[in-house]
């Protein structure tokens, strides 16, 4: 395992682990080999061939990111013959792709665009025929243009290995190769679960999320519109990123104070949602333990394992939370009680959720979310589009001086902060439900076996002598995992949490573009933003959802208590079967 | 005719039975997707949805395997079935202009079928037949030495023939 080869790169010797790649050599040794198909978390595909290097000895340049070492392995990154080899591979690559770099949602966080300038390529020297399709625009999400893909095949393996969801495949083979769903039929009507995955991955503009930026700049400059915005918690986490921070920089009180810049006239916080569905989940869930209902009970806040669940685990409909998730859960009451409050009528309310979640977008318009014959949610715009509006407007964000939330739904515990990591929501209703079960608070609040990023965590709390079971999974492939264990063994756990996508919201499809030194879903700048959200929690002074005093007030004023009849008008919904059915991926990599 | 769908699609649930459960099972996808097209003369969706759910492969990848292979019909084929060999041996000695012809005749591309469902075209690599080539292909029958006149004599002959039925 940890046997040592001496290798030369550039003629320099370097003692090196035997058991790695060329590249991951190259890597420790502080050579970065120009890539593009090649991720870390992903299968070794060697599709695009930039990564090439020379091997004294080999016949023909090796693609590095495939290639194992062996003893006295003499390497070059960077003769002038490799140096010109990778520029005409990239320039056959540029040759296939549109010349329209000006005008692409990804002008400046292109990879390819990053990558043409680095090999040196200032000129366009081939000149081919080019392929030419039709952008499936069918998707609330999530936006397909073949004609900027170069076939690396990051968005196939990252929605067959991480997500297991396949909704994507190559097909037809040569020059006429597209990544495609099945049958190329529109994407709405695949498997595919909104959950933006691709986007992260891409190294192109050949997904994207579906713009909704013009519709709501012409709804925040409508005088006669009441304009409401919620944030999710990973948000803020994130935000940073997109003005050139580095990962982990809490930008709350900036996002806050930009956004009223932008024209809203409320700004509340998805994290004051959050606590109130903490407050329903913890005590749905003790009531299926108390009146032996439906265990394990599963989170419904995370609206791609919502589709994914429909179409791939329909069995397991009635283990599934009734809860909204925290957006809805917030658009309804600011349709309902906050309309009343405010004396406007809700048809005059713009409801916005910037979130860090494509499939948010999907989730606003599902039929069973409706307020009183309304969209509870009217526009989704996820973190990447409000950093451009923010931009857009000129706004100088990073100088901007914090404000607060707006009342009364701008007041949050720690609890609702934490539900953007993996494992947080668990944490936060057991806070609360361990409270409401025993009577008494619990003293350790910070349940580290839950915390962290590996794929699927467990963990278990005992409540009056009860042991309670918990599982947590972050990403769709892991969940699937899971989710075949509880088949099987329907009593291991009894409460479960989901979040679709990898790190959980933190890492939703809608959060800001690796920047330029960095890879989409590195692991660092999970952790980074993951820890902005934990440090916001150890600093506050309420920590627990029920301890909230805007939801106390909200409940005593409005809903009554958690699961009474106007919870369940309002806050809670149901789930159906749902085509086309899903079929799980066998090439799911366990994380 | 609705026994016969019945025994097909028994047939081929049979087939993926026998193989599914085999060391590298989702290796015989190749093999399961020619017993369908065998059975039903082309791959409908219906078909792939079927084998995705039998042999639990994702249907974007099946999707993928029956696009790449130019042997499988995603449409259902004519009555004849049209093979135009673009072998080296045919090619050289007038392929393109044979298939031109057809082109013009039937006034149909590779993979499509004539309005009237009489004709559908597709490509042939080598027949084996390079001694009279070059050849055209129509169901099982091979025509050889052809000409861009000639072809079009034969595909009237099809014409005919179904004419007097």
């Amino acid at each position: 395992m940890d046997e040592k080869v001496t290798i030369t790169i550039n003629g320099k010797p370097y003692r090196v682990d035997l058991d790695q790649t060329i590249m991951e050599a190259a890597d420790s040794c502080g050579y970065h080999i120009p890539r593009l198909c090649y991720h870390p978390k992903l299968s070794i595909e060697g599709a695009c061939r930039v990564c090439i290097v020379e091997v004294e000895g080999m016949k023909n340049y090796i693609a590095s990111c495939a290639y194992p070492l062996f003893d006295g392995m003499k390497i070059h990154t960077n003769t002038k013959e490799i140096r010109q080899a990778r520029r005409d591979i990239v320039e056959l690559l540029l040759d296939n792709h549109p010349e329209d770099c000006h005008v692409c949602e990804r002008d400046g966080n292109c990879e390819l665009q990053r990558l043409a300038y680095a090999m040196g390529i200032r000129h366009r020297h081939f000149a081919g025929e080019r392929k030419h399709y039709h952008k499936d625009l069918s998707s609330t999400s999530v936006i397909r243009d073949p004609d900027k893909c170069i076939l690396c095949g990051r968005c196939v393996r990252m929605c067959t290995e991480i997500q297991g969801v396949n909704a994507l495949g190559q097909a037809n083979r040569g020059f006429n190769t597209v990544v495609m769903p099945a049958y190329d039929m529109p994407f709405a009507e695949s498997v595919c679960t909104t959950c933006g995955q691709c986007i992260n991955v891409c190294p192109t503009a050949s997904f994207v999320e579906k713009n909704h930026t013009q519709e709501l700049f012409a709804k925040l400059n409508d005088d006669s519109l009441v304009k409401v915005a919620q944030i999710a918690p990973s948000v803020r986490a994130a935000i940073g990123e997109g003005f050139g921070l580095p990962p982990g920089k809490n930008m709350e009180g900036q996002t806050v104070a930009a956004l009223r810049k932008l024209g809203f006239n409320y700004v509340f916080d998805t994290q004051f949602s959050a606590d109130l569905t903490i407050l329903e989940e913890a005590s749905e869930f003790l009531e299926r333990v108390q009146e032996k209902g439906k265990l394990p009970m599963i989170t419904s806040c995370s609206s791609a394992w919502m589709k994914y669940m429909e179409q791939f685990y329909p069995d397991l409909i009635e283990n599934i939370s009734t809860c909204k998730s925290p957006m809805s859960m917030g658009s309804a009451i600011i349709k309902t009680h906050f309309a009343e409050q405010i004396k406007v009528d809700p048809k005059n309310i713009v409801s916005v959720a910037i979130m860090c979640c494509t499939a948010k977008k999907y989730e606003a318009r599902r039929p069973e979310l409706m307020v009183n014959g309304m969209q509870a949610t009217d526009i989704v715009a996820v973190t990447r589009e409000i950093v451009w509006m923010i931009k857009s407007a000129g706004i100088d964000f990073l100088n901007i001086k914090p404000e607060e939330f707006d009342s009364p739904m701008g007041m949050s515990s720690g609890a609702g902060t934490i539900f953007g990591v993996t494992g947080g929501v668990m944490e936060a209703a057991l806070r609360t439900a361990y409270e409401l079960y025993t009577g008494e608070t619990l003293v350790d609040i910070e349940l580290s076996s839950i915390r962290g990023f590996d794929g699927i965590k467990v963990g278990s709390i005992t409540m009056d002598g009860k042991e309670i079971r918990v599982a947590v999974a972050n990403g769709l492939g892991n969940a699937h995992n899971l989710l075949e264990i509880v088949r099987k063994d329907p009593e291991r756990y009894h409460f479960i949490e989901i979040m679709g996508c990898p790190g959980g919201c933190i890492g939703g499809g809608g959060q800001p573009y690796a920047a330029a030194n960095s890879i989409p879903l590195d692991t660092g700048c999970l952790k980074a933003r993951a820890e902005a959200l934990y440090s916001n929690d150890r600093k506050k002074t309420i920590r627990r959802s029920h301890d909230n005093p805007e939801i106390q007030r909200l409940y005593k004023e409005f809903l009554g208590r958690p699961l009474s009849k106007k919870s369940h008008e309002l806050l809670h919904t149901h789930y159906k079967p749902h085509e086309p059915r899903g079929i799980a991926s066998r090439k799911i990599r366990a994380i | 005719m609705e026994v016969v769908e019945k025994d097909k699609k028994q047939e081929l649930k049979e087939f993926i039975d026998s193989v599914k459960n085999k060391e590298h099972g989702d290796s015989y996808l190749i093999a399961v997707l020619h017993k369908a097209q065998g059975l039903y003369g082309y791959l409908s969706r219906e078909v792939m949805d079927t084998i995705a759910q039998e042999m639990q492969i994702p249907t974007a990848h099946i999707w993928g395997v029956a696009t790449f292979y130019h042997y499988f019909n995603l449409t259902p084929p004519g009555k004849h079935v049209v093979s135009v060999c673009l072998g080296t041996a045919c090619y050289v000695k007038g392929a393109p202009q044979i298939l031109e012809a057809i082109r013009n005749e039937l006034k149909i591309d590779f993979g499509q079928i004539t309005e009237d469902k009489m004709f559908s075209l597709q490509i042939a690599r080598c027949l084996g037949a390079c001694g009279v080539a070059p050849v055209v292909m129509i169901d099982d029958k091979i025509h050889g030495e052809m000409t861009p006149q000639k072809v079009v004599d034969v595909i009237n002959q099809y014409r005919k023939a179904e004419k007097k039925q």
